[in-house]
């Protein structure tokens, strides 16, 4: 078993603490986080011939933005702290590839935030919060 | 600001139209005579008959051409439909390329542009002059037609064109000029000329004019008659507000409430089946005896035949190289992928979805027979006479209705969105094949987005018979010149194919899920 604690960050205050949070246990059990942004993403969504054409292209930008002004700062900010950073900057549904990497890192905890950034149909059918509250095979802890 | 400007020049028109619909009609009247003449002799040219019969050499060359694909990559079509499915499913797709395109993605999208009036009203004008029989020649042709598109779609993702910024563009245009260069075979950049004309007629007339036709069709026939110009205008302004304007909020409606319609058609047409689930054998005794002997439709056998192979490939348009434009852009590291994924279109639509509404139309008895000789009567015009007298969507309407009274509602809403998404989808063909030809320029873009728009009225307004014609010479004169592509190129595609089946085979391509 690693002392790995697997972080969801997506730049929201309440990831921030959740960030905070996970680095002060990991710095306490002498391991590292795993700070994870999922954008969310499914392949089965419908898309016109013009977005398919420019999909690649989108992809390419949202993971460099989400680099350079979301993870990158944040890295840089715990540079100092002792505990090692590593980023994952991945897409799908958010709940469920969370889940993934937790069990890919051996990860013993998770840590998110209670509202990410939220939209109409978290609104509508339960936040990630929620739905990993259902599902985190580890140690789940929801900051406010 | 977009928005304002759109409702400030379409108020006056609207008002315009309404005020004076005696001058409206004239306008419709005077769109159809200029229309019909303008563009007769390319439809005589496209659908000649071979001399001394009444089969017209069109039909045959994508038949001919769907049958030499079948058989020179030995029924690929079956032999990889598992494969197929597996890929849709996500089973062979690495996760690290999450947030590219899927292959479920493209192949949603291709098919919003297939599906859609040739499965409505296409087939009930085929089975409405062909009879039942036309129903086996149109599986038929279905099926063969699934080796035609994994042809197109191999080879336009092989040959596409990848952009410095990361966007594609794809399409036979560029497996024209790329492949038979590569081959060393002359001739072609010509057939890529060719080839981007016709499918800039075809993105006017079949997915364009016939699809505002059709809507402005459905919309009269429920709220009553009115100028035709009227709902030319109305579509004209929500087509521009998407490719011109890039308003992402209609598309993506748009784009949502098709599948649901798709579902929803299927749907209702499985309850019907299953309701007189005793008659469903009795239907396809009624396909089968008139696929050989015609059961009195004008033509016979041949008759049954011309129609359902034609109606397959208006619907599914295997062979015509539109859907390989769509397929073409997707990321995938391997061309055959993407042929598999598009064999399961002429499956979905042809096999599938025209066959229900086929079904529906002959087990709800819409076609009158002699209850004599159990032949069909004909009308004077030589099509079979409807219980209504109706034919085209309003033959499918009537047969639907027959067990659910409020389908007709349904089925405007959806020959409306059918008609959108189809649309959209040929906007984005024709303006590739522009581009091909007028260069990568924003006012070349600009340009045939706005002459789209204009052709959306002139579709609405005129009348379904110099429209129809127009839209399947023009769909048919782009399979003309793919195909010939395709002969000279299917070695390629032979090449790319086995090697993908060994290493498929050997497990060095292997399954992530």
């Amino acid at each position: 078993m690693t002392n790995t604690i697997v972080v969801a960050y997506d730049g929201s205050d309440s990831a921030v603490r959740a960030l905070e949070f996970a680095v002060d246990r990991a710095k306490h059990l002498n391991g590292s986080v795993v700070v994870a942004y999922v954008l969310e993403w499914s392949p089965y969504q419908f898309l016109t011939p013009d977005e398919i054409e420019q999909r690649h292209k989108r992809r390419k930008e949202e993971l460099k933005r989400a680099e350079e002004a979301v993870i990158s700062p944040m890295i840089a900010k715990y540079a100092d702290s002792g505990v090692p950073l590593k980023p994952v900057i991945t897409y799908g549904h958010v709940a469920e590839t969370l889940i993934k990497i937790v069990k890919k890192e051996e990860a013993v905890q998770l840590v998110v935030g209670r509202t990410g950034q939220s939209n109409l149909s978290t609104r509508l059918f339960g936040s990630v919060a929620s739905s990993l509250a259902q599902s985190c095979p580890v140690a789940l802890t929801i900051l406010p | 600001m977009k928005r304002t400007l759109k409702r400030a020049g379409l108020m006056p028109l609207l008002f315009a139209a309404t005020a004076t619909p005696a001058f409206a009609q004239s306008i419709d009247e005077k769109i159809n005579s200029v229309f019909a003449s303008a563009t007769g002799w390319f439809v005589n040219l496209i659908f000649s008959p071979f001399p001394g019969t009444s089969f017209p050499w069109i039909v045959a060359w994508l038949v001919v051409a769907a049958t030499i694909f079948t058989l020179y990559f030995g029924f690929i079509q079956f032999r990889a439909f598992p494969h197929s499915i597996a890929l849709v499913k996500g089973d062979y797709s690495d996760p690290d390329d999450a947030g590219e395109v899927s292959h479920f993605q493209a192949l949603a999208t291709a098919l919003s542009g297939t599906v859609g009036l040739g499965n409505i009203a296409g087939v009930a004008v085929a089975v409405g002059i062909g009879g039942p029989g036309a129903t086996f020649w149109m599986i038929l042709a279905g099926l063969m037609g699934m080796a035609s598109k994994f042809t197109e779609c191999t080879l336009a993702v092989k040959y596409r064109n990848e952009l410095d910024d990361g966007t594609v563009s794809g399409g036979p245009m560029y497996y024209m000029t790329k492949g038979f260069k590569e081959r060393g075979l002359p001739g072609g950049r010509v057939l890529a000329v060719l080839f981007s004309i016709f499918t800039i007629l075809g993105s006017f007339g079949g997915g364009n004019m016939f699809q505002a036709n059709q809507a402005h069709a459905q919309i009269s026939g429920v709220i009553g008659d009115y100028p035709g110009v009227i709902t030319g205008v109305i579509f004209a302004a929500l087509v521009f507000a998407v490719i011109v304007g890039g308003l992402k909020s209609i598309a993506q409606v748009t784009e949502k409430i098709v599948p649901i319609m798709g579902v929803l058609y299927v749907g209702t047409a499985l309850i019907i089946l299953l309701m007189n689930f005793n008659m469903i054998g009795w239907a396809f005794g009624q396909i089968f005896a008139g696929a050989f002997t015609g059961l009195g439709v004008a033509g016979g056998m041949a008759g049954a035949l011309i129609q359902g192979f034609k109606r397959a490939a208006f619907s599914n348009e295997a062979g015509v190289g539109s859907a390989a434009i769509a397929h073409s852009a997707v990321r995938t590291k391997e061309p055959s992928t993407e042929g598999f994924v598009s064999l399961l279109e002429p499956f979905i639509d042809t096999v599938v979805i025209c066959t229900m509404t086929a079904l529906v139309i002959i087990i709800t008895g819409q076609l009158v027979a002699d209850p004599e000789t159990g032949r069909y009567i004909l009308t004077e015009g030589g099509t079979i006479q409807t219980l209504d007298g109706s034919s085209g969507v309003a033959l499918t309407s009537a047969a639907f209705s027959s067990s659910f009274g409020w389908f007709k509602y349904i089925l405007v809403i959806a020959v409306v969105m059918f008609a959108f998404s189809t649309m959209i989808s040929w906007s984005y063909y024709g303006l590739k094949a522009w581009t091909f030809l007028f260069g990568e320029s924003k006012g070349a873009a600009l340009s045939f987005k706005v002459i789209f728009c204009l052709f959306v009225v002139v579709g609405a307004a005129a009348s379904l018979g110099p429209v129809i014609d127009f839209s399947d010479a023009a769909i048919f004169a782009m399979a003309v010149v793919n195909i010939i592509a395709l002969y000279a190129l299917m070695p390629i595609v032979k090449r790319e194919v086995w090697s993908y089946l060994d290493r498929l085979k050997t497990g060095e391509i292997k399954k992530f899920n």
